[in-house]
């Protein structure tokens, strides 16, 4: 067996496990969903099932779907949004401010949400927001009438525990293309008679972009098929596409619609970043 | 005990949840050993029953739990031969006895079946063809539950949900068929066949307003309803009287006027139970007044199927008090099965009103 063989086989050998791993954990239960999706009904405990489009054409003609999709997708447009316009500063002054042991400190405290259980941070919040909670007990005597914060239960409520949840991706992939840029670039740029803004926006911005994707797709993905922190924190305002979801699944037992919403809602997902990547990426690069 | 091959049915039982790795191990039984399957914290996991449970009869019982009727379902189908006893509400009996997922009952082996009251024992959901395919063990109420701190008057109708009044202070349990039952008796509507659907997403529609958040579980309920969040929500009988008694809550519950929802619970054998005789001797304990008293009295229960049991209760017990009145059971309206395709058109509904909610 010549070199090129043997390197076949040991890439082969190594991948092999995780490729079949991935087959079976992923592929396989989304392909048994994505068939259950044209079904009538679920084909469990003997019930009888027939192809059907019909959950495909409830979502475009009945309203109660296509407006909770629209909530979830701007729910995702939001959370997202915020997670950037956050997590890019956060990143930079990690990147190029400080170093050393500051870092590890900063990276530590980013990183603590990620350690936290979901469902535990998710109802911490719910104490802070509250309206006798620990920043309404502070701030509401110093409100003026008819003044009062009391945010849970709200729409913004969900927005900030999903965006409590998530900046860590923001800040990390971030970070990581920032680490990556060359400092003698700015540098170059300075020397050149650049301001620094202008080094910012012509170098900097521009090479951290693929940071900025990485982050908006790892963040915009699970955030408009969230289903806890909406119902906890939201409390009316939860409904949405995934709480929607989560209900034909687990109380009306209509397994095949919960499936055709969510691969709408995938497909969705992949058309809106297919449009949307592109033109991040030839807008922001321009500068 | 039965062992089935890895077939489709496990393989979706895997996507479904835990349920399959329950079965596995609970399959690792020891003998003298029977196997529960139930809501957490429903009576049959106390740990003091369970010790006099083997104290009187030498079996030591070990629980799995579920989240909803469907779980349930899906544990029986996915698992046969792990379960012993199993409860389930009436209105799903007769589904998983036509599926073959439980086994009739010999009424023989359970000494206290002629305590039962008659109404819920012999019920058409629970006797198929002459048999029992489950012994009745606790019924309650759905309607509301109020603060008597908060709400000086006791409400006696199930308007007081839409009462301005508690407007922005009510709880309301995040369920489809709840939902639009408590709506059907709201409008003087029949729960099981309700005809005017319009009127119904209407009424309910106007719950906007009111309602603070929706709860989903007993202890959501008491959360909210400790921290002022809920005046008054819609809430179960036997929850109530746990809220009341283990929580120490100033609520006092419901049956309005207009009527309740209505429901009884049985336990059923399993079919492939390993052990159908403990099962059986569970079953028989689980209605025995000594249980049942106690359950009552330091936890908090449903009433009892059995009359003697709730005739133990002391006279100011709701179970006794309150659900003993025939006259308040007259009110009430039991709940009948219902088709997926019901199930789905009343999703659908709710959906609907939740989402007018925010818009």
């Amino acid at each position: 067996m010549d070199a090129t063989g043997r390197r076949r086989w040991a890439i082969a050998g190594l991948t092999g496990p995780a490729y079949l791993w991935l087959a079976l954990t992923v592929f396989l239960p989304l392909s048994a969903m994505f068939y259950f999706s044209f079904l009538t009904a679920a084909p469990i405990g003997g019930r009888e099932s027939a192809f059907t489009l019909e959950h495909y054409i409830d979502f475009f003609t009945k309203s109660v779907y296509w407006f909770n999709a629209r909530r979830s997708l701007e729910l995702g447009v939001h959370v997202t949004l915020i997670c950037i316009l956050i997590g890019y500063p956060a990143a930079l002054v990690l990147a190029k401010q400080i170093s050393g042991r500051w870092r590890e400190a900063l990276f530590l405290l980013i990183i603590l949400p990620f350690w936290s259980n979901a469902l535990v941070r998710t109802f911490s919040w719910t104490m802070v927001l509250r309206g006798d909670g620990l920043i309404g007990r502070m701030i509401n005597p110093l409100l003026p009438a008819g003044w009062e914060f009391d945010l849970l239960f709200t729409y913004p409520a969900i927005v900030i525990g999903l965006v409590h949840a998530y900046l860590p991706y923001a800040i990390l992939t971030i970070y990581i293309s920032l680490q990556a840029i060359d400092d003698s670039f700015i540098e170059a740029a300075r020397s050149l008679g650049a301001s620094r803004l202008k080094a910012f926006r012509r170098i900097t911005l521009p090479l951290s972009i693929p940071g900025v994707l990485a982050g908006i797709f790892l963040i915009f993905v699970p955030v408009i098929g969230s289903f806890m922190e909406p119902r906890i924190l939201g409390g009316k305002n939860a409904i949405m596409l995934g709480p929607i979801i989560e209900n034909q699944f687990v109380t009306a037992f209509n397994w095949p619609l919960g499936s055709a919403l969510s691969f709408i809602m995938l497909g969705i997902v992949l058309l809106v970043l297919a449009i949307a990547s592109p033109v991040l990426r030839r807008h922001l690069s321009v500068g | 005990m039965i062992r089935k091959p890895i077939t489709r049915r496990m393989a979706l039982a895997g996507m479904a949840g835990t349920a399959a790795l329950a079965a596995t191990s609970t399959r690792l039984r020891a003998a003298g050993q029977i196997t529960v399957l139930n809501w957490q914290g429903y009576g049959t996991d106390e740990a003091w029953a369970l010790e006099l449970f083997k104290e009187k009869t030498g079996y030591d019982v070990v629980h799995d739990y579920f989240n909803s009727e469907q779980e349930m379902l899906t544990k029986l189908r996915t698992a046969p031969g792990a379960y012993d006893v199993v409860l389930i509400n009436s209105i799903y009996v007769e589904a998983a006895a036509s599926e073959g997922l439980i086994q009739p009952i010999d009424t023989s082996t359970i000494g206290h079946f002629g305590d039962l009251a008659p109404s819920l024992r012999d019920s058409e959901r629970f006797v198929i063809d002459g048999q029992y395919n489950a012994i009745a063990w606790v019924w309650g109420v759905t309607s509301f539950a109020y603060s008597t701190e908060r709400i000086s008057e006791r409400p006696s109708s199930i308007q007081a949900l839409w009462d301005p009044a508690h407007a922005g202070k009510v709880g309301w349990r995040d369920d489809a068929l709840e939902s639009i039952q408590l709506g059907a008796i709201a409008t003087g509507q029949d729960m099981n066949n309700p005809t005017d659907l319009d009127a119904i997403r209407e009424k309910l529609m106007a719950l906007g307003p009111q309602i603070k958040t929706f709860w989903s579980s007993e202890d959501e309920w008491n959360k909210y309803m400790a921290a002022g969040d809920y005046d008054i929500a819609t809430y179960w009988s036997g929850s109530a009287a746990r809220s009341k008694k283990a929580m120490g809550l100033p609520v006092e519950f419901v049956v309005p006027e207009e009527g309740a929802i209505g429901w009884f619970d049985g336990l059923c054998i399993a079919a492939g139970a390993p052990d159908p005789a403990g099962a059986a001797s569970f079953i028989n304990f689980m209605v025995d007044p000594e249980f049942y008293v106690r359950w009552d009295n330091e936890i908090g229960a449903p009433a009892s199927a059995n009359e003697q049991a709730n005739m133990g209760l002391p006279e100011d017990a709701m179970n006794r008090a309150v659900l003993g009145d025939p006259e308040v059971v007259k009110r009430l309206q039991w709940m009948a099965p219902i088709s997926d395709e019901q199930l789905q058109a009343n999703q659908e509904l709710w959906d609907e009103v939740k989402t007018s909610f925010v818009q």
